[in-house]
C-alpha cells in the first residue's frame, strides 16, 4: 500500500466582520488532531470552509506545508481545486449517482487512470468498507456513507484533512465505533487534521488539542486535559461546561507553602500559588466537579482539612453509574457546588435532597482566572 | 394528411429544443444558485409566456420582426430575406414562447442539487467544468429531459403565435396545428381528424415520458 499523505503544519489566521464575524488563529502540526469546539454559530464550520477555499474571509492568511493558500494582503487566494484538502462534510455530500468506489475515484484526477481503481480499493479497505464498492450512497447506512466520505477525502492525497461534525448524523453505537476507527486511522495519516464538533466529550476523546471558539473568536487552544483543568477565562470555563465557576478575592500569598489564599462566600480557601494576582484583587476561580470530594459520614479522613465546605444537597440525579450532586454552600443563597460521585457512594452516604453534607475542595485543582 | 406540415412541425420543435436547452442550462445555473438584484424580475419575464395570450405575444413578435423594425431591417440586410413569414422567424418566435418550458425544469433540477455536493466536487479537485459534466449534469439530467420534451411537445401544439408570425405558407410556415385548422376550414374532416390523432399521440407520448421519468427520479436522485 502506498504511503498515506504526510505533510507539514497548517497555519490559519482569518478575520472578517460579516456575514459571520471571525477573528481566529489556529495552528495544527502534521499528524496532530485539532478540535474546533464551540456552540452553534460560533464560526467553527466557517473556519473549516475558509481552509477549504469555499469561503473567502475579508482578511486572512492560510499556509499549509509552506504553500500559501490565502493571503488577502498579497491578494492571493487559491480556489478549492488548487488546495490539497480532504474534507468530510457534515452530511457527507457523496455524489448520489456514483457508486462507493466511483465516489472515491472521482477525487483521483491526479492519479494515473490505470491505478485509480486499485488505490480506491485500498482506501475503502482502510476505512473498513470492503465488499460494498458497487453500492450507491442510498444503499449504504449512515456509518458506511461516512466511511466512503472519509475514503474520498483521503483519495486526493490531501495536505490537510478537514472533518465537519463527521459523527453527528449517525447513531450512538456507530458513532463510538467510527470514533475508535478514526483514532486508529490517525496513526496512518501524517497530515494536520482539523475536526469541527460541538461535542466536548468527542473532542476530549479524539483531539490532541482543543480550540475553543465563541462568536468567531478563538479564545484558547490547549490539550483537552489542560483546557479542562486550566481554562483561560470564566467564559472558556462555561463553554467547556465546567459548572463550578465562582468569583473570589485574593487574601494573601504564601510562597513558602506554594499557596495563594482566596476568600469566597465567607470561606478562606487554599489555592495553588499564583503571585501574578495581587492581594486584594477580585478573581474568578474554577474547580472540576471531580475534585470536589465528599466527606464520608462513617469514616472521617485527614483530607477533610483541605478547604472544607459545608452545605445542603439541593439537587441530585444519577446518570448511570455517576451521580451529579448540587450542594448549596451553607450561609449563602446562590453559591452552588457541583460534584460527581459514583452512584453507590451517593447511596451509601444517604445523599438526598436537603441532606446536610461536607465536602473538600482539592487545593491543587483550584484554578484562578482573571475576573470577567 | 399533410406530411410536409408534420415534418415542418418536427423540424421546428427539434430546432427549438436544440437552441433552447443549451441556453436553458446557461440561464438556469445562475438562477438556481446565485442571488442577484433583479432575479425576481428575470424569473417573472421567463414565466411571462405562460400567462400571456399567444396572440398578444405573436403580435409583439410580428411587430418586432417586421421589415420596419430595427431587428427585421438588420436581419433582412444580412440574410437577404425577411424574418416574418419565414421558417427562421418562426423558429425565433418558437424559442421565445418556449422560454418557460426550456428553463424552469432545468432550474428546478439544479436547485435540487445540494450545495455541499458541488462543493465536494471542487474539494475533490474537479474543475468547475469537470464538476459540471461529472456531477451537476448527471444529477440534473431528468430536468433536462423534462425541459426538452415539454419544449418539443409545446412547439408541436402551438397555434396562435405561429399563425401571427408565420402565417400559413405550405412548406415554410404551415405547421401541423395550422394545417389542422386549415383542413377544418375546408371541411376536410378526415385529414383534420387524422392529423389531430397524430398530434394527440405525439403529445401523450411526450407528456407520458416526462411523468414516467419524474416518478423514477427519487430512486436515482435521493
Amino acid at each position: 500500500m502506498r504511503d498515506l499523505p504526510g505533510g507539514a503544519t497548517l497555519s490559519v489566521r482569518v478575520a472578517q466582520d460579516a456575514p459571520i464575524p471571525l477573528d481566529a488563529q489556529i495552528e495544527c502540526a502534521a499528524g496532530e488532531l485539532l478540535a474546533l469546539v464551540g456552540p452553534s454559530g460560533s464560526g467553527k464550520t466557517t473556519i473549516l470552509r475558509c481552509i477549504a477555499g469555499l469561503v473567502y474571509p475579508s482578511d486572512g492568511r492560510i499556509v499549509c506545508g509552506g504553500e500559501t493558500w490565502l493571503d488577502t494582503r498579497a491578494k492571493l487566494c487559491l480556489p478549492p481545486q488548487r488546495r490539497a484538502v480532504g474534507i468530510v462534510f457534515q452530511d457527507y455530500a457523496l455524489f448520489p449517482h456514483m457508486t462507493a468506489i466511483e465516489n472515491v475515484m472521482a477525487a483521483m484526477a491526479h492519479v494515473p487512470a490505470a491505478m485509480r481503481a486499485k488505490r480506491a480499493q485500498e482506501l475503502l479497505a482502510l476505512v473498513h468498507l470492503p465488499g460494498l464498492e458497487n453500492r450507491r450512497p442510498t444503499q449504504l447506512s449512515g456509518g458506511q456513507q461516512q466511511r466512503v466520505a472519509l475514503a474520498r477525502a483521503l483519495a486526493r492525497d490531501p495536505k490537510v484533512l478537514l472533518l465537519d461534525e463527521p459523527f453527528s448524523a449517525v447513531d450512538q453505537v456507530t458513532r463510538r465505533r467510527l470514533q475508535r476507527e478514526l483514532a486508529l486511522l490517525r496513526r496512518a495519516i501524517r497530515v494536520p487534521i482539523v475536526l469541527v464538533t460541538h461535542d466536548l466529550e468527542e473532542a476530549a476523546l479524539l483531539a490532541d488539542s482543543m480550540c475553543i471558539l465563541h462568536h468567531g473568536r478563538t479564545l484558547q487552544t490547549a490539550p483537552p486535559a489542560e483546557l479542562m483543568a486550566r481554562p483561560a477565562s470564566p467564559l472558556v470555563a462555561r463553554l467547556i461546561d465546567l459548572r463550578n465557576v465562582f468569583d473570589g478575592r485574593i487574601e494573601r500569598h504564601a510562597p513558602g507553602t506554594g499557596t495563594t489564599w482566596i476568600s469566597w462566600q465567607g470561606h478562606v480557601l487554599e489555592a495553588p500559588y499564583r503571585p501574578e494576582f495581587g492581594e486584594g484583587t477580585s478573581v474568578s476561580w474554577v474547580i472540576p466537579a471531580a475534585s470536589v470530594i465528599l466527606h464520608r459520614r462513617d469514616r472521617p479522613s485527614r483530607g477533610e482539612r483541605e478547604n472544607p465546605v459545608a452545605g445542603t444537597v439541593v439537587e441530585m440525579f444519577a446518570l448511570g453509574e455517576t451521580a451529579t450532586v448540587l450542594i448549596r454552600v451553607a450561609g449563602t443563597d446562590d453559591a452552588v457546588l457541583s460534584l460527581s460521585v459514583p452512584t453507590h457512594v451517593a447511596r451509601r452516604n444517604g445523599l438526598d435532597i436537603s441532606v446536610p453534607v461536607r465536602v473538600s475542595l482539592l487545593k491543587d485543582a483550584i484554578h484562578l482566572m482573571p475576573r470577567s | 394528411m399533410d406530411w410536409s406540415a408534420l415534418i415542418l412541425s418536427l423540424q421546428l420543435a427539434g430546432g427549438t429544443v436544440a437552441v433552447l436547452i443549451p441556453l436553458g442550462i446557461l440561464a438556469a445555473r445562475p438562477l438556481a444558485w446565485r442571488r442577484f438584484a433583479g432575479k425576481g424580475l428575470i424569473e417573472a419575464l421567463i414565466a411571462l409566456p405562460l400567462v400571456l395570450p399567444p396572440t398578444v405575444l405573436g403580435y409583439y413578435l410580428l411587430v418586432a420582426f417586421g421589415g420596419n423594425s430595427p431587428l427585421g431591417e438588420v436581419y433582412e440586410k444580412l440574410v437577404g430575406r425577411p424574418l416574418v413569414f419565414t421558417f427562421e422567424g418562426l423558429l425565433l418566435a418558437s424559442i421565445l414562447f418556449n422560454v418557460p418550458f426550456g428553463i424552469q425544469p432545468i432550474q428546478r433540477a439544479f436547485e435540487a442539487i445540494p450545495p455541499a455536493v458541488r462543493e465536494a466536487a471542487w474539494c475533490s479537485g474537479m474543475s468547475v467544468w469537470r464538476a459540471f459534466w461529472r456531477v451537476e449534469l448527471p444529477l440534473a439530467w431528468p430536468g433536462l429531459v423534462s425541459a426538452a420534451v415539454l419544449t418539443f411537445a409545446h412547439t408541436l401544439g402551438e397555434f396562435g403565435v405561429v399563425l401571427m408570425v408565420g402565417g400559413n405558407i405550405p412548406g415554410e410556415t404551415r405547421t401541423i396545428a395550422i394545417a389542422i385548422y386549415d383542413r377544418v376550414q375546408a371541411f376536410d374532416t378526415d385529414a383534420a381528424g387524422l392529423m389531430s390523432a397524430v398530434l394527440l399521440g405525439l403529445s401523450f407520448l411526450a407528456i407520458g415520458s416526462v411523468y414516467i421519468l419524474a416518478n423514477r427520479r427519487p430512486a436515482s436522485h435521493a
